[in-house]
């Protein structure tokens, strides 16, 4: 089956003034429908970068991307959660989940955007939330509804960019449920950007690792443990130690 | 449920407290130099507000020059901030249209609005229509400026929210750009409101006007009649005070969110 995602020889150079900085050097991927990919790599080495490339916030120099359902327009149909939930303050739970389905590039009757809107917050557990605003939502049900808001538009791919890193760990790990629990339940396929090895590895059946700038795909590693997976697990702790030293630069898997 | 905190109370209570000690040192200065026209005893002022609907010195009453000023300054305000808001979201919005507009505003901004009541004649005669030129001039600047500031502090994140989701131009100004400047806006508006104030003012009081809380205030002055220029000056402090509490009511009700995203 051809991939949901694949990204082709991604070149990307950032100049401030007089400095040029290649910060991608020529990426490639391919993201399997339904699955769940983690992008890891140092700080600063083009990670939420390409993100935004896939998501057309951002143009590339070079490379491809190619999405197998592009809407008729050419535009992508991915969605993304950013890592500061991004919602909008003035609108209510409800109103900021179903933004994207009231725009006019979407044709949807009030009708259908409420009954999907339903759906959406009861997978999130907002039901209750519904008429709040986000300044009165803890961090991990603001995230929660940022979530949904991507959901909403039925992406071919959820792009996630170090979606949790700002939530304690305990919701963290609930979110991370969540997730796992929206793939199940939507087949939903996943592309996320994290710099926490255990959240890949928990999450994740592919990450790509990759390396410092001018970042290339240092390597791809599969995780084949069972869920729940269990830190504990002498696999897990494995992967773990291999992502870190490729991550430092000590180990590379250079295609 | 309490509507006004102890706190807030006795913040009104302190206020009060200067206001009554002004009244004081007015009323005993008044009595001691027993001078009408310089300093009139405040039951002379206080007895025109307390009769507002009585005819002064043969002219209309209190009320109704009020209401006169009234009218002008709500519609010189409001034809400001229709023309004000949009011209400020595309002046923001839009790195290209500010290059051209923005050396225009630069200068015409610190030109005082009274100064244009030459030209106001000029173009459209003696009475409303200047005035009310003059008072959407004042008013025009405030919000135009609050609305440029505004736009170009909405959130980049937001405005990527909207290109994400294959907003439109006009969708992303519609539903992000206008309500997350709408704060700043509110702003311009109250800054505005209390501009319009001091020109109607400013505007009447130049020959050819025949009503207006300011025409009174000069009418009173030809006239000797100090009491009437107090009470016509209590009159514009305290819808200037009305109008502020009114847009900061508002701005706490519809912007609860600033400061806690």
């Amino acid at each position: 089956m051809a991939p949901v995602l694949s990204i082709e020889g991604i070149t990307k150079t950032f100049t401030d003034g007089e400095s040029i900085c290649r910060t991608l050097d020529g990426i490639s991927f391919e993201v399997e429908e339904n699955e769940i990919v983690c992008i890891m790599g140092p700080s600063g080495c083009g990670k939420s970068t390409l993100l935004r490339i896939i998501n057309d916030l951002e143009h590339a120099d070079t490379g491809t991307i190619r999405e197998a359902s592009k809407d008729k327009t050419g535009k992508p149909t991915t969605a993304m959660v950013f890592q500061d939930h991004a919602l909008f303050p003035w609108l209510t739970v409800y109103d900021n989940i179903v933004y994207g389905l009231r725009l006019s590039v979407q044709k949807l009757s009030e009708e259908e955007i409420a009954k999907r809107a339903e759906g959406l917050l009861s997978l999130t557990h907002l039901d209750s939330f519904a008429k709040a605003y986000p300044h009165q939502l803890s961090g991990g049900m603001k995230q929660r509804a940022s979530v949904a808001r991507a959901l909403a538009i039925k992406p071919s791919v959820l792009l996630m960019d170090e979606p949790f890193s700002a939530l304690d760990p305990f919701t963290r790990r609930e979110l991370e449920d969540e997730v796992m629990r929206i793939r199940e339940d939507l087949r939903t396929t996943i592309l996320l950007v994290t710099h926490n090895p255990t959240e890949a590895i928990y999450l994740a059946d592919r990450i790509i690792v990759l390396s410092a700038r001018p970042a290339v795909v240092a390597g791809i590693l599969y995780v084949d443990i069972p869920h729940p997976r269990e830190m504990a697990n002498p696999e897990f702790l494995k992967i773990r130690e291999t992502i870190i030293r490729m991550v430092r630069g000590k180990e590379g898997l250079r295609e | 449920m309490v509507l006004i905190s102890r706190q807030t109370l006795l913040e009104y209570g302190k206020g009060l407290l200067v206001i009554v000690l002004l009244l004081v040192a007015w009323e005993g200065f008044a009595l001691l130099i027993q001078n009408n026209y310089i300093l009139p005893p405040l039951g002379e002022i206080f007895s025109v507000l307390l009769h507002p609907t009585e005819p002064i010195l043969g002219g209309q009453s209190l009320l109704a020059n009020t209401l006169v000023s009234l009218r002008e300054v709500l519609t010189g305000f409001l034809v400001a901030a229709a023309l004000a808001i949009p011209s400020g979201l595309l002046i923001g919005w839009s790195r290209e249209i500010q290059v051209y507009f923005n050396p225009v505003i630069q200068i015409l901004r610190p030109v005082p609005p009274i100064a244009w009541m030459p030209f106001a004649i000029a173009w459209f005669g003696i009475g409303f229509n200047s005035i009310l030129f003059i008072i959407a001039m004042g008013a025009f600047f405030p919000i135009l400026i609050n609305t440029i500031d505004g736009v170009q502090g909405v959130r980049k994140r937001w405005i990527e929210v909207s290109e994400m989701f294959h907003a439109t131009t006009f969708e992303q100004l519609k539903t992000v750009v206008f309500p997350g400047a709408l704060p700043m806006i509110w702003t311009g508006l109250r800054v505005s409101f209390g501009v319009a104030w001091m020109c109607v003012v400013a505007a009447e009081m130049l020959p050819g006007t025949s009503a207006g809380v300011g025409f009174l205030i000069m009418y009173a002055y030809n006239l000797g009649q100090i009491q009437v220029i107090g009470a016509g000056m209590v009159i514009i402090g305290i819808i200037g005070l009305g109008a502020d509490i009114i847009f900061r009511a508002g701005q706490a009700r519809l912007f609860g969110w600033q400061g806690k995203e």
